[in-house]
């Protein structure tokens, strides 16, 4: 199963080599990264089932054995989040590819955006500690070319903050990797296991500490989030909308892979439900002291990850699956709803609420799509939020963590609210300053057929997470057992 | 010996630190190059204590060199913050050509917003004092002051 694991990681890669060559011819470099991403894609869900059936496959890169050498690793967890990723990365792409004077117009955007992809695919697969940080160092080194891509002074000005922080990260991550390496002599994830289990308690909560704050940082949660809603809206919608699904996910992904692995407890963390009740809140509460359309989001992104770290925080097989179904739905819910902006955005020059408004009679489709993915994302029947937070809800309950059940409610509620102040403010009444654009051509308006196609794809993706919950779910429940006794991923590695 | 080192690393990582608190990039960039100098120093000192061999020689590894892994640990990352330099160096400079300095600026939108809730806290006063006013005109006792009672902030 070598290739398996392999090609997943070479081909993005290879395709940004292609596509690097194609520099000037923009319809194959357009065809390069779409097949590229498409076969990734195939791939990725060939694993998935070989996952579901053979249990955890891994390779050896370069054929050296395991605590030495390379490790790629699936289990069930990182399988699901690679085939929902590539299919969220697949469908952006599209929207690039589909919006007239995107980014998409600039040689190096294609060779970037699937460098980034290798980096995001190759950190979802690692069995490595290290391998994880030069993962994010691939994806990051990526994104700060794609959020400063253009070169506008408002997006050198927000690219600033957010490479410095997460540079920051990363070398707090190198230093963490030093302590952990000090103490134990491997990053092999598997060996990890064994060798972090006999530490001293004190020495090993220190590092899973430091770890905690390095992913914390780049998964945005409370205290450490404060980056994320300055930069990411100044970004181009397709961007800003990979960056808004996939980046902060990848930091949760790490969170839940080092906490459960490597530092498993069996009973609730109170440091990981307060930090989760706090990212809730807070993100919340910004996102609703905000009038424009994407810095909403952005906070909300924010707000949305801390469910994610109230389910890994639970310590239970109930709790994890919760989280894994919410990180499978948020992806592509947050992407789509960051695509619909971008729509909002071409069809009417702006996406701040005061200057926009009435858009359901101009763009009706892309407001269909709003309204699905926002009652998605606010967590209501039946759409896939209600699902996720459903399974989070009740893995609360069944933990006793009453308090934070509650706070999880209230911000559903307050998430509600703030979905309903888009609504109003974009697509009905009357804007206060219309911009040129509205005035301009009042009435409805063509939107470009592969814009609309490739948000509906991803709304479409996520009605079909509602309609497959219970299967789906039943997925999540084995990947949370898998990931709460290491024993198997053990066995798998360092057989 | 490896104490020495660990007070370098130490040395490097708050003088890192102080600068990458600044303003302006370039000191920015300069305090990543010295936080990066620490992290990979302690990448070193990972792997074993300072002074033994650095190779294995003849037969075969004696078990008294330095461990190799952390050393191409710090190969690895020396790479990476070589790139990252190079990218902030290079916003840098874009941000000198658009406005003649490399300072990092705060965010507009949220200055805005920070600006709303001050309005909003001067209106607030504002009609707390047109409520004093109402109060002296008509003197106390009567129903403005209740309502005044539950404006004040």
């Amino acid at each position: 199963m070598t290739l398996l694991l392999s090609l997943p990681v070479a081909m993005p890669l290879a395709g940004a080599a292609l596509a690097v060559l194609a520099w000037r011819h923009r319809r194959l470099q357009r065809a390069i990264a779409v097949a590229t991403l498409g076969a990734t894609l195939v791939l990725a869900v060939v694993l998935a089932v070989t996952v579901e059936r053979d249990g955890i496959q891994t390779t050896q890169v370069g054929g050296w054995p395991a605590p030495i050498g390379i490790t790629l690793v699936a289990d069930l967890f990182a399988a699901l989040m690679l085939v929902i990723g590539l299919a969220t990365v697949l469908a952006v792409l599209v929207f690039a590819i589909g919006q007239p004077g995107s980014d998409d117009d600039a040689p190096a955007f294609h060779p970037v955006y699937l460098v980034m992809t290798t980096g995001i695919v190759a950190s979802f697969l690692t069995g490595d500690l290290f391998n994880l940080f030069v993962a994010f160092e691939i994806t990051l080194t990526a994104s700060y070319v794609l959020i400063t891509l253009g070169g506008r002074r408002e997006q050198v000005r927000t690219g600033m903050t957010y490479v410095v922080i997460n540079l920051l990260a990363s070398l707090l991550f190198l230093m963490a990797l030093a302590f952990v390496y000090a103490a134990t002599g491997t990053v092999n994830m598997a060996d990890l296991v064994g060798r972090l289990g006999v530490l001293d308690p004190d020495l090993r909560l220190a590092l899973s500490l430091l770890l905690f704050v390095v992913f914390g940082i780049k998964a945005a949660v409370f205290p450490l989030f404060f980056w994320l809603p300055d930069s990411y809206p100044t970004a181009r919608a397709p961007v800003t909308a990979v960056f808004a699904g996939l980046l902060t996910k990848v930091g949760v992904y790490a969170i839940v892979r080092t906490q459960t692995l490597l530092f498993g407890e069996d009973r609730p963390s109170t440091l990981l439900l307060v930090v989760a009740g706090l990212t809730m809140i807070i993100g919340v509460l910004g996102a609703i002291a905000q009038d424009d359309m994407k810095r909403i989001l952005s906070f909300h992104i924010i707000s949305q990850i801390g469910y994610m770290i109230l389910g890994v925080g639970l310590f239970t097989v109930a709790g994890l699956a919760g989280a894994v179904l919410f990180i499978v739905h948020q992806i592509p819910v947050k992407a789509s709803l960051f695509l619909v902006g971008g729509i909002v955005e071409h069809s009417a020059g702006s996406t701040a609420l005061s200057k926009v408004g009435g858009l359901v009679r101009r763009i009706p489709f892309a407001a269909g799509l709003f309204g699905l993915a926002a009652l998605s994302l606010a967590g209501l029947p039946p759409f896939s939020g209600f699902v996720g937070k459903l399974a989070l809800v009740e893995a609360g309950f069944s933990a006793e963590e009453y308090p934070i059940v509650a706070v999880s409610l209230v911000g559903s509620l307050l998430t509600l609210f703030s979905m309903v102040k888009i609504w109003n403010g974009v697509f009905w009444g009357i804007p206060e300053e219309p911009t040129p654009e509205l005035l301009a051509t009042p009435g409805r308006l063509h939107t470009p057929l592969l814009m609309n196609v490739s948000a509906a794809a991803l709304v479409t993706l996520t009605v079909a997470i509602a309609l497959f919950a219970g299967p789906l779910y039943d997925l999540c429940e084995r990947a949370a057992n898998d990931l709460l006794d290491p024993s198997a991923y053990v066995q798998a590695v360092l057989p | 010996m490896s104490l020495t080192l660990a007070l370098v690393v130490a040395g490097l990582v708050a003088g890192g630190v102080f600068l990458v608190l600044q303003r302006e990039l370039t000191r920015i960039v300069l305090g990543f190059a010295l936080l990066g100098h620490g992290a990979n120093l302690l990448l070193l000192l990972a792997g074993g204590r300072a002074g033994r061999a650095a190779f294995i020689e003849g037969d075969g590894p004696t078990g008294g060199e330095v461990d190799p892994l952390p050393q191409a640990l710090a190969l690895t990352s020396i790479v990476i913050t070589f790139a990252a330099t190079t990218l902030l160096l290079a916003l840098a400079y874009r941000s000198w050509e658009q406005r003649g300095s490399d300072e990092v600026e705060d965010d507009l939108e949220d200055r805005r917003i920070a600006r709303l809730r001050d309005e909003t806290d001067a209106d607030l006063e504002e009609l707390t004092d047109v409520l004093a006013d109402l109060e002296g005109d008509t003197g106390p006792g009567d129903g403005v002051a209740d309502v005044h009672g539950e404006l004040r902030p």
